[in-house]
C-alpha cells in the first residue's frame, strides 16, 4: 500500500531552514493498522501530510500503491486525495453552518456523485462511523466533540478509500469517547481498510498492530504490538 | 463538482452569510440603478428636446440679431436690435425661393379680460406665422395681412390662454382683451397643439407685427425672422441669400463680421444633441464610478469571503476539490452577486425613472441597449473583480489554508 524512502522535508521561512523529517522510510501493508507515535514537534503532522498527499517531500520517495506520487502536480495529488485517501484531522474541520449530511457528502460532489446516491453513501458512511440517524440533519456546530469526529470519521469514510490517515483523532476527546472512536477504527480496519494513526499516548497507539516511534524527524522504533488492545463497539 | 451542484454551494455559501452578501448585492443595485436610471433619463429628454424642436416646424431656417458664433450660444441675442421689419420685408420680397417668412417680436405682458388676467407671451408677427407653425383655428381667423398693413389692434389667441381670460369653451371672438393697457379685439383662437416646442403655442397671442411694434415695443425692430424652404435641398442657398441680401443691406462687406445670425433647424438639432449626449456620458460617468465602487466593494466581500473561509478552502482541496473547482466556486459565488444585483439595480433604476416622468415632469426613456449595457457590466464586473480573489483561493496549499486561524 504504502511505501516510503528516504523521506526529508525542509522548510524554508525567512532563509532560515528547518529540516522537519531527516530521512524517513517504511512501509505499511494492504489492510494494516498502524500508529505512528512521538513528542510534540517531532515530525509526525509533516509525515503524515506527505503521506496523505497534501504536501509533497522535499526530497525521496513516496509509492502509493506501486506509484511514485512525490513529484505530482497539484491537481493530480487532488485526484489521489479524492479516489484513494481518507482524512481525520485532530482538529475536525467540519464546515460549521452546514448539516452533518452536507459534510459527509462534500468529498462526493469533487467525484461528480449525483444527489441521491451522495445522500445513500453519506447515510451509509455514518451508520458506520457511528452516529445516530437522528443527528443526520443537525448543524455540525450543534454536536459534542465526539459526535464531531464521528462526522469526520464518515467523511473520510464516504469516498470508499483504502487508505485512512487520522492525526490524534482522540486528541480532542474524553477517554470514553475516546476509546469509541479507537474501536471505530478497529472495525473499519476489520473491514479491510488500512489505517495510519497518529498519537503522542502510548494507551492510544496500543490499539494498534504496529507501532513507530518517531523523534526528531527520525524513526527511533518499528516495531510489532506485542499487547494489543482491542475495543468492541457494543 | 457538477453545475447544478455548484450552484447549489453557492447558494448556501451566500445565503450562510445573508447580511454581508446583502450589503453586497445593494451596492451593486445602486450603482446599476443609478447607470440605468441616468442613462434612461438622458435618452428622455434627448428625445424629447428632439421632437420639440421638430414639431416647431420643418425646414425652418432662423436670423437673429446679434454677431454669429458657433452654433447656438451667441452672447447678448436678445439685446441686439440689428433687425428690422424691412429687413423681414426685404427677405420676403427679394428671396423668392422661401415659401414664407414671418417677422417676429415676442415678449410677456399682462393681458386683462374682465376680471381675468393672465402673464402670456405676446408674438407680433404676420399671417405666415400660422403657415410656419402649422397653426389652425378653433374660432374665428388669424390675423390677415390688411391688418398688418393698417396696424389694426386686433388679437389672435391660444386656447390656454383663451380658456384663461374668457372660460373654458366660450368663444371670445369679437370681444376685447387689454394688453399693456390697449384695447385689443380678439377675431380668433387657435386649435390646441399641447405644449410643444419651446414656446406653449397654446398659451400665447398673437398680434400683427406692425401693432407690436406701434403699440407695444416701439421702434423698427424685430427680434427674429423665420423663414421656411420648400424643401430640405433648397435650406443652404436660401440661408446663403438670406446672407447675401441681410450683409448688402447692413453694409458690412466682411461675413465675419455680421450682425445677424442665420441658423437652421438641422444646426439647431445638431448642436442640442451635442449638449444633451454631453450631459448624458457626464451622468453616465458619475454612475459608472458608483458601478465601480460596487465592483470594488465585490472584490472586498470576496477577499474577506476568502480569507475567512481559508480553513474550508483547505478542507475542500484536502477532500480532493481541484483549484478549477475553488476558482469556479468563488468565481461564481462573485457572479452570482453581481447578476443578482444587477437584476435588482435594473428593476430600481427602471423604477426611478417612472417615478421621475411621473412626478418630476422628466421625460425618460428605458432602453434595451441601458439594460443590456448595464447587466453586462455587472456580469463582467463580477467576473473581473471576483477573479482576483478566486484565483488566490485556489492557490492556496491545503496545509497552510488548514492551518490558519
Ligand atoms: N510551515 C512550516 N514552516 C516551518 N516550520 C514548520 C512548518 N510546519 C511545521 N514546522 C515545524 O516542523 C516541526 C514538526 O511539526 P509537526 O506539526 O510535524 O509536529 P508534530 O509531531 O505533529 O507535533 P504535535 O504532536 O504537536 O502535533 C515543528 O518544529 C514545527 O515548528
Ligand atoms: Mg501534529
Amino acid at each position: 500500500m504504502i511505501e516510503i524512502r528516504n523521506i526529508t522535508k525542509t522548510y524554508l521561512n525567512d532563509d532560515v531552514e528547518t529540516q522537519v523529517l531527516k530521512g524517513v522510510s517504511f512501509s505499511v501493508k494492504d489492510g494494516e493498522f498502524v500508529a505512528i507515535m512521538g513528542p510534540s514537534g517531532s515530525g509526525k503532522s509533516t509525515l503524515m501530510h506527505i503521506l496523505g498527499a497534501l504536501d509533497t517531500p522535499t526530497s525521496g520517495q513516496y509509492f502509493l500503491d506501486g506509484k511514485d506520487v512525490s513529484d505530482l502536480s497539484d491537481d493530480e495529488l487532488a485526484d489521489i486525495r479524492r479516489s484513494k485517501i481518507g482524512f481525520v484531522f485532530q482538529s475536525f474541520n467540519l464546515l460549521p453552518r452546514a448539516t452533518v449530511m452536507r459534510n459527509v457528502e462534500m468529498p462526493l460532489l469533487y467525484s461528480r456523485v449525483p444527489k441521491e446516491e451522495r445522500e445513500e453513501k453519506a447515510k451509509a458512511a455514518l451508520i458506520s462511523a457511528g452516529l445516530s440517524n437522528d443527528r443526520f440533519y443537525h448543524l455540525s456546530n450543534q454536536l459534542s466533540g465526539g459526535q464531531m469526529q464521528r462526522v469526520a470519521i464518515a467523511r473520510s469514510l464516504v469516498n470508499d478509500p483504502a487508505l485512512i490517515l487520522a492525526d490524534e483523532p482522540t486528541g480532542n476527546l474524553d477517554t470514553k469517547t475516546g476509546d469509541i472512536v479507537l474501536a471505530t477504527f478497529q472495525k473499519l480496519n476489520e473491514s479491510g481498510k488500512t489505517v495510519v494513526l497518529i498519537t503522542h499516548e502510548q494507551y492510544v497507539a496500543e490499539h494498534a498492530e504496529r507501532i513507530i516511534h518517531i523523534r526528531d524527524g527520525v524513526i527511533l522504533e518499528d516495531k510489532k504490538n506485542e499487547n494489543r488492545l482491542v475495543k468492541k463497539l457494543q | 463538482m457538477n453545475l447544478s451542484d455548484l450552484f447549489e454551494e453557492t447558494f448556501f455559501a451566500l445565503f450562510s452569510n445573508k447580511v454581508r452578501s446583502g450589503l453586497t448585492i445593494l451596492g451593486i443595485i445602486i450603482g446599476i440603478g443609478s447607470v440605468v436610471a441616468t442613462l434612461s433619463i438622458g435618452q428622455g429628454v434627448s428625445n424629447s428636446i428632439q421632437s420639440n424642436i421638430a414639431s416647431i416646424g420643418s425646414n425652418l431656417i432662423m436670423v437673429t440679431p446679434g454677431a454669429q458664433q458657433s452654433g447656438l450660444v451667441r452672447q447678448s441675442a436678445g439685446s441686439a436690435t440689428t433687425l428690422t421689419l424691412d429687413d423681414a420685408n426685404a427677405v420676403q420680397s427679394q428671396i423668392t425661393d422661401a415659401q414664407y417668412v414671418a417677422p417676429q417680436i415676442s415678449r410677456s405682458y399682462q393681458a386683462v379680460a374682465g376680471g381675468n388676467n393672465e402673464n402670456v407671451q405676446v408674438i407680433g408677427t404676420t399671417p405666415d406665422y400660422a403657415n410656419i407653425r402649422s397653426l389652425n383655428m378653433l374660432y374665428g381667423s388669424f390675423i390677415t395681412n390688411s391688418q398688418v398693413t393698417a396696424i389694426d389692434p386686433v388679437a389672435v389667441l391660444g386656447p390656454t390662454t383663451s380658456d384663461n381670460l374668457f372660460g373654458q369653451g366660450v368663444d371670445p371672438v369679437g370681444k376685447t382683451v387689454k394688453i399693456n393697457n390697449v384695447i385689443f379685439t380678439v377675431v380668433g383662437v387657435t386649435y390646441p397643439k399641447g405644449s410643444s416646442g419651446f414656446v406653449n403655442q397654446d398659451d400665447m397671442i398673437v398680434i400683427p407685427v406692425t401693432v407690436a411694434q406701434h403699440y407695444l415695443s416701439g421702434g423698427n425692430n424685430v427680434s427674429s425672422i423665420t423663414i421656411q424652404a420648400p424643401n430640405q435641398q433648397s435650406i443652404p442657398l436660401i440661408q446663403q441669400e438670406v446672407t447675401d441680401l441681410l450683409l448688402q443691406r447692413h453694409n458690412i462687406s466682411n461675413p465675419q463680421n455680421a450682425d445677424f445670425t442665420v441658423t437652421n433647424e438641422a444646426d439647431i438639432i445638431a448642436t442640442v444633441s451635442s449638449i444633451t449626449t454631453t450631459f448624458t456620458i457626464f451622468l453616465a460617468s458619475i454612475a459608472g464610478i458608483s458601478l465601480l465602487v460596487g465592483g470594488i466593494g465585490i472584490m472586498n466581500m470576496m477577499l474577506t469571503t476568502v480569507t475567512e473561509r481559508t480553513r474550508e478552502i483547505g478542507l475542500r482541496k484536502a477532500i480532493g476539490a481541484k483549484s478549477r473547482d475553488i476558482t469556479m466556486q468563488f468565481l461564481i459565488e462573485a457572479a452570482l452577486l453581481t447578476v443578482i444585483g444587477g437584476i435588482l439595480g435594473i428593476i430600481f433604476g427602471a423604477a426611478i425613472s417612472a417615478l421621475l416622468s411621473k412626478f418630476a415632469s422628466v421625460t425618460t426613456q428605458v432602453s434595451a441597449f441601458s439594460v443590456a449595457l448595464s447587466f453586462g457590466v455587472s456580469a463582467a464586473i463580477g467576473l473581473i473583480f471576483g477573479y482576483y480573489p478566486a484565483k488566490k483561493a485556489a492557490q492556496l496549499s491545503p496545509i497552510e489554508a488548514l492551518r490558519y486561524e
